[in-house]
């Protein structure tokens, strides 16, 4: 592989916020096969990663463990001062300030829109349920799908199920948000719906690890970028400095599987 | 056949439909408890003999679902309970009657009645294959719920409480009924052990009348026929309102 690995060393970039997750030399195996290769990275507050890569590089794995869905075999993951581990007693309560976000929505399929919503906050934080009744309406408004609070999720199409999927990780009031790959199973109408609603929380200043194909969108959303590739961060650069200069030969290769090349009028 | 031809049988034919409900309504409920059981015990770590507070631990401790799962505790349960469901399967359910009335008497002495025979053999039935449903629905269930729910901060209790059972008790509705009906149906066998159930007493009363009426059996028949109608009916009436409730 050419060029240098650039791993974000913990401490890094400490100094210039406070840092929210911590992955600190992180391994993941599934049996024989290495997926995360001594991860080290830092998300401030109020940061927006993109993590970008191509299939089977680990970033989707990366997300899981982050949410404990998934056990580490090396490394400490932490969220604040708290470390995340699928053992740990105080497990629900981590997650709980973590949303997450899957390709496939997973609403659950015998609940409507809004009990979807409810189910997390009423069940596990113990909310009022006119609090929250409340607040998941006026997101729900704002991602477009008031009148969809009783729906059922088949009745939705995909676009709006994972806008409903968000609203649902959201109302948990997390202090980090994952994306694994949310518009991947859409139509590119539907897909820019939801990622209208990924920018305009970029725009509240939310911390969120997204990962996607959309590059454009990674563009303009990333406050960095991460590329990774067998399951080692090769690049983590500003989303300018990234798309233009990448340092690596694999990134550029990535890189030029976006853009094609015109055909026509070459023999003219 | 005359209204009085009907009053007159009207307390045998009463006293059989109750021994036939009796005796389905038994089977059922037996069949789903200890079928919920049985593929509870067979899906999930729990382990069998260290009673509930080990149960509890295990669902209180978060492990990842997927590893819950796929790491079965208890091969061997799991074991006896797969051959216990094919030999259940493959036996018609006449042999089991068999078996069970006059075999325990043969082989430990025992002294059954038909109806207690009869109500063994079809919760012995009945839990074999509702324990193979339930089976069935659970498997059916994507492990993305849990994770999901595992996502949204759910304990384990919660995941099952509120997203696992719900989607399962949906998809049990129609399967369920569907064997439920057909043991009620199947209760008409335990004549053949004696047990004075609603066939039996139509055959007592055509029996009775060959030379009086002999063309009573049509009659006599159609009531047997709305006496099954009437105990089944309510319960695919039951399943449909659950299933449009729950849709």
């Amino acid at each position: 592989m050419a060029g240098p690995l650039l791993q974000d060393v913990p401490g890094q970039d400490i100094a210039c916020g406070q840092a929210l997750l911590t992955m600190e030399h992180v391994t993941k195996r599934f049996e024989e096969s290495l997926i995360l290769d001594d991860i080290s990275l830092t998300i401030q507050k109020g940061e927006v990663i993109v993590l970008v890569g191509s299939s089977g590089c680990g970033k989707s794995t990366m997300l899981r463990c982050i949410n404990a869905l998934e056990p580490i075999q090396g490394g400490i993951i932490r969220l604040g001062e708290e470390q995340i581990d699928p053992k740990s007693r105080g497990l629900t309560s981590i997650r709980q300030k973590i949303g997450m976000v899957f390709q496939s929505y997973e609403l659950f399929p015998h609940m409507t829109v809004l009990d979807n919503i409810l189910l997390e906050p009423m069940k596990v934080q113990k909310r009022k349920k006119a609090d929250i009744t409340e607040e998941a309406v006026i997101l729900l408004e704002r991602v477009g799908l008031k009148e969809k609070a009783g729906c059922f999720p088949r009745q939705l199409s995909g676009g709006q199920k994972q806008r409903v999927a968000i609203v649902r990780a959201l109302c948990m009031h997390p202090e980090l948000m994952l994306f694994d790959e949310v518009t991947a199973a859409l139509d590119p109408e539907m897909v820019r719906e939801v990622l209208d609603v990924i920018l305009a929380l970029a725009a509240q200043g939310r911390t969120m690890l997204i990962v996607t194909h959309e590059m454009q969108f990674a563009r303009a959303v990333a406050d960095r970028v991460l590329f990774l590739d067998k399951g080692k961060i090769i690049e983590n650069a500003p989303p300018e400095e990234f798309f233009e200069n990448p340092k690596t030969e694999r990134a550029k290769q990535f890189l030029n599987t976006f853009s094609f090349e015109t055909v026509k009028g070459k023999d003219k | 056949m005359s209204l009085e031809f009907i009053t007159k049988y009207l307390p045998l034919y009463e006293k059989a439909a109750w021994l036939t409900v009796r005796i389905g309504f038994a089977g059922v409920v037996l069949s789903i408890v200890i079928g919920l059981l049985c593929a509870a015990i067979q899906y999930y770590r729990i382990p069998v003999l260290s009673g509930l507070t080990a149960v509890y631990i295990e669902l209180s401790r978060n492990t990842p679902l997927l590893g819950t799962l796929m790491t079965w505790k208890n091969p061997f349960i799991k074991a006896v309970l797969r051959v216990y469901l094919e030999i259940i399967r493959i036996m018609p359910q006449m042999v089991l009657l068999f078996l069970v009335f006059f075999g325990t008497t043969r082989a430990f002495g025992w002294d059954l009645s038909g109806e207690s025979a009869s109500v063994i053999v079809f919760s012995l039935w009945g839990t074999a294959e509702m324990s193979d449903l339930v089976r069935g629905a659970l498997i059916s269930i994507p492990l993305h719920q849990y994770e999901s729910g595992e996502a949204l901060g759910l304990s384990k209790v919660q995941i099952y409480r509120y997203i696992v059972v719900p989607q399962t008790l949906r998809r049990l509705i129609p399967l369920s009924i569907n064997l439920i009906t057909r043991m009620i149906k199947t209760t008409s066998l335990v004549l053949m052990i004696g047990v004075v159930e609603i066939l039996k007493v139509a055959q007592q009363i055509i029996e009775a009348n060959r030379t009086a009426s002999p063309n009573a059996a049509f009659g006599i028949y159609l009531v047997v026929f709305l006496l099954y109608f009437f105990a089944c009916w309510p319960i695919s009436v039951a399943a449909r309102y659950l299933e449009k409730r729950w849709r």
